[in-house]
C-alpha cells in the first residue's frame, strides 16, 4: 500500500431511487495518484462494505473511455476538472493531497436519477430510434467500394461519430439541451452519401423526439462542447440547425 | 441426460466451397405471415446480438432483446479497438476467402471446424457492404476507396478500421439498425435486464427468466427460440482487457440446464496491453494489435540496462519478434507474441519498475517509414531527424491518435516521444457454448452466437476476426439458419408463462438470490473474485503444468466454499444493487474457473493459446499432439460440479495440417 499517498474527503450525493430527495454524505478515502477516479471509488466502496454501509452505486463498464457508461459531476463538472476525458479516464494525479471533492450524478429532468450516482439515460436510445439511422436492411447493400467517399468528408463523419452518448453535453448545459449529442449523429450520417436520402426526415424526427423527452432548447453557451470527453465541435449544432431548417423548408 | 447426448455437428455434405451455398438454398424458410406469430429472444446486444435482433426483426419476426447495460450501444463490442477483417482484396495483395479461411485455421492451430471458418470468410465480404452502407466511417484513401491495414498472423492487408475505435463505429452501426426496429415495433428492447436462467420446456429451449436490474423484480420471458449473444468470459481472471461487467452468466445458467460447453480452456492472452500498475488494479487497457503495424517490439540485450530507452543503441537492443520470427517479425499472432515476451521477462530482460513489461516502439517508423514518405511528398530535402519525428509523429497521431492519448491518460508518459511498455493481459475466450453449423447449441431452440459461442478460432483466434465472427453470425448465418429450426415451429402458440416450467425456473432463480443476500459474512464480491483471478493467471493462464492445474483446482473449490460461507452482499434484492448482480456473476466465475482447468489438465497437448509446459518443441513451441487431440472438448454438466466429456471429431479435407511456422 506503498503508494496510497493523497488523503481525500469526499462529498458523495446518495439518493435511494427516483422519488427520494437525495443528500450529501462525506466519507475520507486514502489514494494513489495512478488510480483512476473509479478505481478510487472501488477503494470507497470497499471500505464501505467492510464497515457495514451501502456501497455507493454508479455506473461504468468499459473503463477505458469508450462506452459511454461511465458519468459522474466531479467538482460541477461532467466527467471532472481535465478536460477531453471520460470519468474512468481521469486519473488521481489531477487532484492534490487533501483535496474536497464533491460528486454528483447527471442533473437533467431528461436523466432521472435511479441511485446515487447512476441515472436513467434511454431518452437518447429513443432519440435514436425516432430517426438516427440509415434505413437499409441486411443484404440490401452494395459493394462497399461502389461509392467513393473523399477522405475529408469521412474523417469529418468519423469525427461526429466517435460522440460516445455519454450525457455530459446536457449535464454541462444549463438549459438541459441535447443540441449537441443529436448534432453529432444528424451531422455523421447527412456527411454521407449513404445518409442523405432520409436526411430530412431524420432531421424532424429526432428533433421532435428530443423536444417529446424533455430536454431544453439551445441558447448557444457551448458549455456542451466544452465538457464533451470526445470533444465533438460546436459545428455539429449549426449543422444540426441547417439541416432542420432545410427540412423544414422542403416540407418536412 | 448424459448417455444419449450425441454431438452431431450437422456439417452440411458437399465440396468445402459449396456447402454454405448449397446450405442457404435448401434450408427451409418461414413465410412472412408465420414469422409475425414466431417470437424470438435475444440476449445481449453487442455485435452478435444487435445485427441478429435487427436481421431477425427486418425479416419479420417477433423479437425481444436484452442487455445488462443501461443502453444496447454500450455493449462491451464498443472497445473494440484495431479493426475487422473482410476478404475483399482491395489491395490485390493476393487475398482471398481461400486465403483468409487458410489464415484463420492455421492461426487457431488446426482447432477450428473447416466449415464453419469457411462460410467465415465467404460471407466476410458481405459484412464490409453493410457496414459502409448503414453510414459507418471507415477510414478512407485520398481517391475515396476505403483503406486496409495488417493484423498479426497474416502477410496480407485485409483489416478494414475506423481510426482506433472499429468496434465502436460497427456497434453504432448495428444499434442504429436495432433501434430503427424499436422505433417500427418490430423490437422490444429490455436494458438493464439481466437474464438469470433459460428455461426449458419438453427438451426445447422456450423462454428466459431476467431480472430487471432496477425494480430487482424478476420477470418470465417467452419465446420460441433464445439466443445468446452474451460475449466471453475472460473475466474470470479478474484483470482482463474486457469491460467490468463482461461475464459468463447467461452461457452458464445454459450449461447447467444441459447445454455443452466447448473448449472451455481456450483462452486468448494478448501480447500489447498496459502493464499492472498496482494492487487497486480493477482492469487492463489493450493497445490495439493494429500497433504491431509500425510499433518494434524489444528489449535490451542486457540485464538491468537502466538507461532511458532511447539512448540504448540499435547494437544493444533485442528485437525478439523479429530475431526468432524473421518471415512475420512483429506480426506473429498474439500466443506467439505474448510467450515470446513472457519468457524474455521470465530470462530477466524485462524493463519498468516491475521488470514485467517489453518496448513497443514507434520511433524507427515514425521517422523512417512516415516521416521520409512525408518529407518527400512535402518535398522538403535532407531532412534532419527531428523534422523526420515530428512529420512522423503526426501520421502516427491519424493513424493511432486515440490509442496513443489512452496510454498516456494512464500511464502519464507519451508514445510519441518514449516506447511504450506492454505486456501480455487476459483479452478473449475462444471456448464458449458448443453449437452445431447452426449456431444452435444441444438443447433445440437455443442458440450461442459472438463470443459466447466456441465455433470459429480454434486455440487461438486471430486479431479483428472477433468483429467479423460477431457480425458475421448476426447478419448473416443465423437469419438462415435458424429457418431450419422455427419452420417447424409455426405451429406452436406463443406460451402461457405460467407453467410449471417458468415456475420452477424463477423460483431457482429467486433462491440463488436470497442465498446470496442471506450469508451476510465478511469478504466483499471484489475480493472473492480478485483471488480467484489470481488462481487462474498464475496455474491457468500463459503457462500451464499438470501439478499447477490440480492444485488449481482444489484451491478453486476451497475458495468456492469459503465464498458461499463468508461473502457480504450488501442492499437489498428488491431494487438496484451492482453488488448483488457482481455477486451472481462471481458465483458462475467460480464454477467455470474449476471446468477451464479441467479441460486444461485433459487436454494433454499444447496448441495455440493452450501452452502446457510439459508439451513443448526444442524451440519453446507449442507441441500439438494431432493423433490424439484433434478434437473439440465438449462438456456435459452433472449435478454437484462434475463433468462428462464428449470429443467432436475434427476432419480436415482441404488443408494440410502442419506443424504451425511463423519463421
Ligand atoms: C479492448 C478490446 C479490443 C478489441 N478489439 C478487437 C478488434 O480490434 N477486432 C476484433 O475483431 N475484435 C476485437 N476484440 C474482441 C471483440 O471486441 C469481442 O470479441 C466482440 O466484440 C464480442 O462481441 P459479442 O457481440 O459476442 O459480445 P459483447 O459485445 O461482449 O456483448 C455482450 C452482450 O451481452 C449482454 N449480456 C451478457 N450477459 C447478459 C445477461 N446475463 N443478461 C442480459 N444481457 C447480457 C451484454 O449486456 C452485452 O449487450 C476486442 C476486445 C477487447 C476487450
Ligand atoms: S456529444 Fe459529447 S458529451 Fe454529448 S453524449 Fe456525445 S460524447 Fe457525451
Ligand atoms: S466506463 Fe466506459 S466510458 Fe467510462
Amino acid at each position: 500500500m506503498s503508494n496510497s499517498n493523497m488523503n481525500l474527503k469526499l462529498k458523495v450525493w446518495r439518493q435511494q431511487n427516483a422519488n427520494d430527495s437525495g443528500h450529501f454524505e462525506d466519507y475520507t478515502v486514502q489514494a494513489s495518484p495512478d488510480m483512476s477516479f473509479l478505481e478510487m471509488f472501488d477503494v470507497l466502496n470497499e471500505q464501505l462494505i467492510t464497515e457495514g454501509k451501502d456501497p455507493v452505486a454508479f455506473d461504468h463498464d468499459c473503463r477505458e473511455g469508450i462506452c459511454g457508461m461511465c458519468s459522474m459531476v466531479i467538482n460541477g463538472r461532467p466527467h471532472g476538472p481535465k478536460g477531453g476525458v471520460t470519468t474512468c479516464q481521469l486519473h488521481m494525479r489531477s487532484f492534490n493531497d487533501g483535496d474536497t471533492i464533491v460528486v454528483e450524478p447527471w442533473r437533467s429532468n431528461a436523466f432521472p436519477v435511479i441511485r446515487d450516482l447512476s441515472v436513467n439515460r434511454s431518452a437518447f436510445d429513443r432519440i435514436i430510434a425516432a430517426g438516427g439511422y440509415v434505413s437499409v436492411n441486411t443484404g440490401n447493400a452494395v459493394d462497399a467500394n461502389a461509392t467513393l467517399i473523399p477522405k475529408e468528408i469521412a474523417d469529418e463523419a468519423f469525427e461526429a461519430a466517435t460522440c460516445i452518448g455519454c450525457g455530459a453535453c446536457v449535464s454541462a448545459c444549463k438549459n438541459a439541451s441535447a443540441m449537441l449529442f443529436v448534432g453529432a449523429k444528424v451531422t455523421q450520417l447527412s456527411l454521407l452519401p449513404q445518409g442523405q436520402a432520409e436526411a430530412s426526415k431524420r432531421v424532424v424526427a429526432m428533433v421532435n423526439q428530443m423536444d417529446a423527452e424533455g430536454f431544453g432548447a439551445c441558447t448557444n453557451t457551448g458549455a456542451c462542447s466544452a465538457e464533451c470527453p470526445k470533444q465533438i465541435p460546436l459545428t455539429v449544432i449549426a449543422t444540426l440547425n441547417r439541416e432542420y431548417i432545410k427540412a423544414k423548408l422542403k416540407g418536412y | 441426460m448424459s448417455k444419449n447426448i450425441k454431438l452431431d455437428s450437422k456439417i452440411p455434405a458437399g465440396e468445402l466451397s459449396q456447402k454454405w451455398t448449397q446450405y442457404r438454398s435448401s434450408v427451409p424458410l418461414v413465410n412472412p405471415a408465420n414469422k409475425r406469430n414466431l417470437e424470438i429472444i435475444v440476449v445481449g446486444t453487442g455485435l452478435a446480438g444487435s445485427s441478429a435482433a435487427a436481421t431477425l426483426a427486418e425479416m419479420g419476426y417477433k423479437v425481444k432483446a436484452f442487455c445488462f447495460q443501461d443502453s444496447p450501444r454500450r455493449a462491451h463490442s464498443i472497445a473494440a479497438q484495431g479493426g475487422i477483417n473482410a476478404a475483399k482484396n482491395y489491395q490485390n495483395d493476393g487475398d482471398s476467402v481461400y486465403r483468409l479461411f487458410y489464415d484463420t485455421i492455421k492461426g487457431g492451430d488446426y482447432r477450428a471446424r473447416e466449415a464453419n471458418v469457411h462460410r467465415l470468410a465467404e460471407v466476410s465480404t458481405s459484412i464490409i457492404d453493410q457496414c459502409v452502407a448503414q453510414g459507418v466511417p471507415f477510414a478512407r484513401e485520398y481517391g475515396g476507396t476505403l483503406s486496409n491495414r495488417s493484423f498479426g498472423g497474416t502477410q496480407v492487408q485485409r483489416t478494414f478500421y475506423a481510426a482506433g475505435q472499429t468496434g465502436q463505429q460497427l456497434l453504432l452501426g448495428a444499434y442504429q439498425a436495432l433501434e430503427r426496429q424499436v422505433g417500427l415495433g418490430n423490437v422490444k428492447m429490455y436494458s438493464r435486464h439481466e437474464m438469470l436462467d433459460v428455461v426449458v420446456i419438453d427438451g426445447k429451449a422456450r423462454g428466459i427468466i431476467a431480472r430487471n436490474l432496477i425494480t430487482g423484480e424478476l420477470e418470465r420471458h417467452f419465446g420460441h427460440a433464445v439466443l445468446l449473444c452474451t460475449g466471453g468470459y475472460g473475466n474470470v481472471f479478474y484483470l482482463s482487457t474486457n469491460a467490468m461487467g463482461s461475464n459468463v452468466t447467461a452461457g452458464w445458467k445454459a450449461h447447467k440446464a444441459g447445454a455443452l460447453f466447448g473448449n472451455p480452456c481456450f483462452t486468448q492472452i494478448h501480447p500489447t496491453c498496459i502493464p499492472v500498475s498496482g494492487h487497486y488494479q480493477s482492469k487492463l487497457t489493450l493497445m490495439s494489435e493494429s500497433l504491431r503495424n509500425d510499433g518494434r517490439i524489444w528489449v535490451p540485450k542486457n540485464k538491468d540496462d537502466n538507461r532511458h530507452p532511447n539512448d540504448i543503441p540499435e547494437e544493444d537492443r533485442d528485437y525478439y519478434l523479429e530475431r526468432r520470427y524473421p518471415a512475420f517479425g512483429n506480426l506473429v499472432p498474439r500466443d506467439v507474441a505474448s510467450r515470446a515476451a513472457k519468457e524474455r521477462c521470465d530470462a530477466g530482460y524485462g524493463v519498468g519498475a516491475s521488470k514485467m513489461a517489453v518496448y513497443l516502439d514507434f520511433r524507427y517508423n515514425m521517422i523512417n517509414k512516415y516521416g521520409r514518405a512525408e518529407a518527400s511528398r512535402l518535398n522538403i530535402e535532407n531532412p534532419d531527424e527531428a523534422t523526420l519525428l515530428k512529420l512522423g509523429q503526426e501520421v502516427a497521431k491519424e493513424k493511432y491518435g486515440n490509442l496513443f492519448d489512452m496510454y498516456k491518460q494512464i500511464t502519464d508518459e507519451d508514445p510519441y516521444e518514449v516506447p511504450m511498455r506492454i505486456y501480455p493481459a487476459v483479452h478473449y475466450t475462444m471456448g464458449g457454448l458448443w453449437v452445431d453449423y447452426e449456431l444452435m447449441t444441444n438443447i433445440p431452440g437455443l442458440y450461442a452466437l459472438g463470443e459466447a459461442n466456441f465455433s470459429d478460432h480454434g486455440a487461438n483466434r486471430l486479431g479483428a476476426s472477433a468483429l467479423m465472427q460477431g457480425l458475421a453470425d448476426g447478419y448473416f448465418v443465423i437469419p438462415y439458419t435458424i429457418g431450419s429450426y422455427l419452420s417447424n415451429e409455426i405451429r406452436t402458440k406463443s406460451m402461457p408463462t405460467d407453467c410449471e416450467e417458468f415456475v420452477a425456473a424463477e423460483k431457482k432463480v429467486r433462491e440463488q438470490l436470497e442465498r446470496l443476500m442471506s450469508i451476510n459474512g465478511k469478504q466483499s464480491v471484489e475480493s472473492f473474485h480478485r483471488r480467484l483471478g489470481l488462481i487462474m493467471w498464475d496455474k491457468c493462464g500463459m503457462l500451464r503444468s499438470e501439478e499447477g492445474l490440480k492444485q488449481a483446482i482444489a484451491e478453486i473449490r476451497a475458495l468456492r466454499e469459503e465464498f458461499w460461507r463468508d461473502v457480504r452482499v450488501p442492499g437489498t434484492m428488491n431494487g438496484f444493487n451492482p453488488e448483488l448482480e457482481k455477486a451472481g456473476r462471481v458465483a458462475d466465475f467460480l464454477e467455470l474457473g474449476e471446468l477451464m482447468c479441467i479441460d486444461a489438465l485433459e487436454r494433454n497437448e499444447s496448441c495455440g493459446g493452450h501452452f502446457r509446459e510439459e508439451y513443448q518443441t526444442e524451440e519453446g513451441e507449442a507441441k500439438r499432439d494431432d493423433d490424439n487431440y484433434m478434437f473439440v472438448s465438449a462438456w456435459e454438466y452433472k449435478e454437484g460440479n462434475e463433468w462428462e466429456l464428449h470429443k467432436e471429431a475434427l476432419v480436415y479435407e482441404n488443408i494440410k495440417i502442419a506443424q504451425r511456422s511463423y519463421k
